[in-house]
């Protein structure tokens, strides 16, 4: 579904993305993980094309990304960042059928489409009414998805979805999100820097450090054959999960 | 929305019409423009003109107080106006910077501009300098020679008299004066005066209050000063294109002498008379003892036979040049943001705009547009609105979180959405405010337009400035205030309708 050959990227001369080459399987959980600055957030801002590579090729459903079909490439693409996303002067309705309107989808389907949307995320239609400013932050990253999945695309990018909630909120909406991605099964990458969530959502993870894919493969792979020493080290620095704390040592 | 647009939409057709009626009413052919300058004697002969004229059955219009002498002769060459009021001094040393006086040279001189000088009125009215009696005589002051002796004495002078050629300056050099002037208007320089603040000041030899302030005029003993014969300045078409007008207007030769124009002046000034009835009285019987006014009461002032004309006029200046200030200072804004390069040189250009003085820019833009009146006036506040939308505008846009303008184009809108659907309402309170800014401070500016003969409440406090009455002054100033306050009503109200309540709080 999404390919990158041999992309890379600097700014200012300085290296946010070493050459790389990468595909993400279609219909499983893609984690993308690494401490700060990895470069992890560049690789998917290239795969939208908010970003441009310096060198190599993006392609999305087959499809090279080139500024002329960017924006209808985009429309295949859910995108949910960690906050602010949300346009303060739409009610949250309004931000989540904004592409759907603009598009001129009809209004049956839109409404038909938004309803079974916001059960699946457990949003109550009467809070469509809301302006994000009278939504909890739960609840706008809730709208969000929504907003993301308007128009059923068949991947779903999301760049620390959970990084600005608090405990309780992040718990619960990490239990539902896992049920929308098992139950939609759309090709989905997932950016974050915390090996919990990596380990509550990844089907396969890929780790990055400096720029570059250290080690690509599901959970139990990195805990039991660690490409290179920063791999265990990167997990056991996160072990409170029993998980990884048994197998961590 | 929709039908908030539409009755926006409507609202701006409706301006549009109302400056083109304005403008045409204008620019008609058949009728004869009589202009004058902005102190009474000359609105008063430019009136006398005006209904000798009227009375021979020709169509004609007086457009009265514009700014100053050059204001006056650009209008007549661009054609803006066919004949004015002046003096043969001002003619020659202003106009054809000469010395010769006699009609003569000065037709000589104006013909190949397509102009000539004809119907000497029968006075003259000379610069001259005076001082309050008390004071000449405490100083022994009889002759402007006397003045150099005495370096204290504070002047003030009229800002045309500071900068005319045959004003201050050559005044200095002939007599070797030493003093510092100060610049003041003509119709304030009496009261300022009276009140001590100064102790000279620049009079023309009619005027009706240097017998009610007690002053002496000083002798001119070198002879400085030229002869200042009234007369008529016309485009040499005007006796061929209107001839009986022309017919009427001769018969005004040699009819006013220096007494009988300085008991016009008075009745104007002090008698708290219209100009309209002294020139009809004049007209009627030959010039008339100044008689009281009938003491209207100042709201009648107030809403006076000319108020909806003002009015009419002066939300037609502020509104059509905000509609178009919006038309072109949003695009310019939206430009600053996408080009960065653009952005330093826009907000330049627009802020030094602001810098340039009224009736400089308004002298400016005559010659220019050829044309006096509602144009250019419309085109300097236009100019001066540009700074406040084109800024908020840029900066309304620019300050959207940068996660915003992203999530815009993660979602695939195109650019052009993006702006209309995103951007746009995001930045539009700002640019709201800039144009109610715009707004505010154009109904304060349009009352400069009277200056040039676009009316609107500027009319009446030039007026009021002329004659010195306060009366006509607030007449003037308070219509204004009160319409700046409604337009800010106006606005507040729009911000309301306009502003999604997602954006508040």
């Amino acid at each position: 579904m999404i390919c990158l050959s041999g992309v890379s990227k600097s700014f200012n001369g300085l290296r946010a993305l070493a050459p790389t080459t990468l595909s993400f399987t279609p219909g499983r959980t893609t984690v993308v993980i690494g401490p700060s600055g990895c470069g992890k957030t560049t690789l998917l801002r290239l795969m939208l094309g908010l970003t441009v590579a310096d060198r190599g090729s993006v392609e999305l459903g087959g499809e090279p990304l080139t500024p002329a079909n960017v924006d209808a490439l985009r429309h295949r693409v859910g995108y949910v960042i960690q906050q602010g996303g949300l346009f303060p002067h739409l009610t949250a309705g309004g931000n989540v059928t904004l592409m759907a309107r603009f598009l001129s989808r009809s209004p049956d389907d839109i409404e038909r489409r938004c309803s079974e949307l916001a059960e699946l995320t457990r949003i109550p239609l009467d809070l469509l009414a809301r302006y994000p400013r009278e939504l909890s932050g739960g609840q706008r990253q809730r709208v969000a998805l929504m907003r993301a999945l308007m128009l059923d695309p068949p991947a779903l990018l999301l760049d620390e979805p959970l990084g600005a909630l608090d405990p309780m909120t992040r718990h619960a909406l990490q239990g539902d999100l896992k049920q929308i991605f098992e139950q939609l099964r759309k090709t989905v990458i997932l950016v974050t820097h915390d090996m919990h969530e990596a380990a509550h959502f990844a089907d396969e993870i890929v780790l990055m450090r400096e720029g570059s894919v250290v080690q690509r493969g599901p959970l139990d792979d990195l805990l039991a054959r660690p490409a290179e020493p920063f791999v265990a080290e990167f997990v056991r620095a996160q072990r409170a999960d029993p998980r990884l704390a048994r197998t961590a040592q | 929305m929709n039908s908030l647009r539409n009755r926006f939409g409507c609202f701006c057709l409706r301006l549009a019409t109302l400056a083109l009626t304005v403008a045409a009413s204008e620019a008609s052919s058949d009728t004869l423009s009589i202009g004058s300058k902005r102190f009474t004697e000359s609105y008063i002969l430019g009136e006398i003109a005006t209904q000798a004229a009227q009375s021979a059955g020709q169509q004609a219009v007086h457009r009265q107080g514009l700014g100053n002498t050059a204001i006056l002769f650009e209008a007549l060459k661009a054609g803006s106006i066919h004949i004015y009021p002046d003096y043969t001094g001002t003619v020659a040393r202003e106009l054809l910077k000469t010395e010769a006086t006699d009609l003569e040279s000065l037709n000589r001189g104006l013909q190949p501009l397509g102009l000539g000088v004809a119907v000497k009125l029968g006075f003259n009215n000379t610069y001259a300098l005076a001082l309050p009696e008390a004071t000449a005589q405490a100083r022994n002051v009889t002759t402007i020679g006397d003045l150099a002796r005495h370096p204290d004495l504070r002047l003030g002078l009229s800002h045309e008299f500071l900068q005319r050629s045959d004003g201050w300056p050559g005044l200095k050099q002939v007599y070797r004066l030493p003093h510092f002037p100060r610049g003041l208007d003509h119709g304030l320089a009496y009261e300022a005066i009276a009140a001590g603040q100064i102790d000279a000041m620049d009079i023309y030899s009619t005027d009706a209050k240097i017998a009610k302030y007690a002053l002496r005029v000083m002798t001119d003993d070198k002879r400085y000063f030229p002869e200042y014969g009234a007369l008529f300045v016309y485009r040499l078409d005007v006796p061929q294109r209107f001839p009986e007008a022309w017919a009427a207007l001769v018969t005004l030769e040699g009819r006013i002498d220096e007494a009988a124009m300085i008991a016009m002046n008075a009745g104007a000034e002090l008698g708290g008379r219209s100009f309209a009835t002294v020139a009809a009285d004049f007209l009627a019987e030959g010039a008339t003892e100044p008689r009281m006014a009938a003491g209207d009461g100042w709201l009648v002032q107030l809403f006076g036979p000319d108020f909806w004309r003002l009015t009419a006029q002066h939300l037609t200046l502020v509104f059509v040049s905000l509609a178009a200030a919006v038309f072109i200072g949003v695009p310019l804004g939206i430009w600053a943001v996408r080009r960065p390069k653009a952005a330093q040189p826009i907000l330049g250009t627009v802020s030094v705009v602001q810098t340039v003085p009224s009736l400089a820019l308004l002298a400016f833009l005559i010659p220019l547009l050829g044309t006096i009146g509602t144009l250019p006036a419309l085109v300097a506040l236009f100019l001066y609105s540009l700074l406040p939308i084109v800024r908020n505008t840029h900066s309304g846009l620019h300050d959207i979180s940068p996660q915003l303008r992203e999530s815009a184009r993660a979602l695939g809108l195109p650019a052009g959405a993006r702006l209309r659907m995103i951007e746009l309402p995001l930045a539009a309170r700002p640019i709201l405010a800039g144009v109610k800014t715009s707004a505010v401070i154009n109904v304060g500016t349009a009352t400069i337009a009277a200056f040039i003969g676009a009316g609107g409440y500027g009319e009446r406090i030039v007026t009021g400035l002329a004659l010195n009455d306060n009366g006509v002054l607030l007449a003037g100033a308070v219509p204004a205030a009160a319409l700046a306050l409604l337009v800010q009503a106006l606005f507040d109200r729009l911000d309301r309708w306009l502003i999604s309540p997602g954006l508040r709080g």
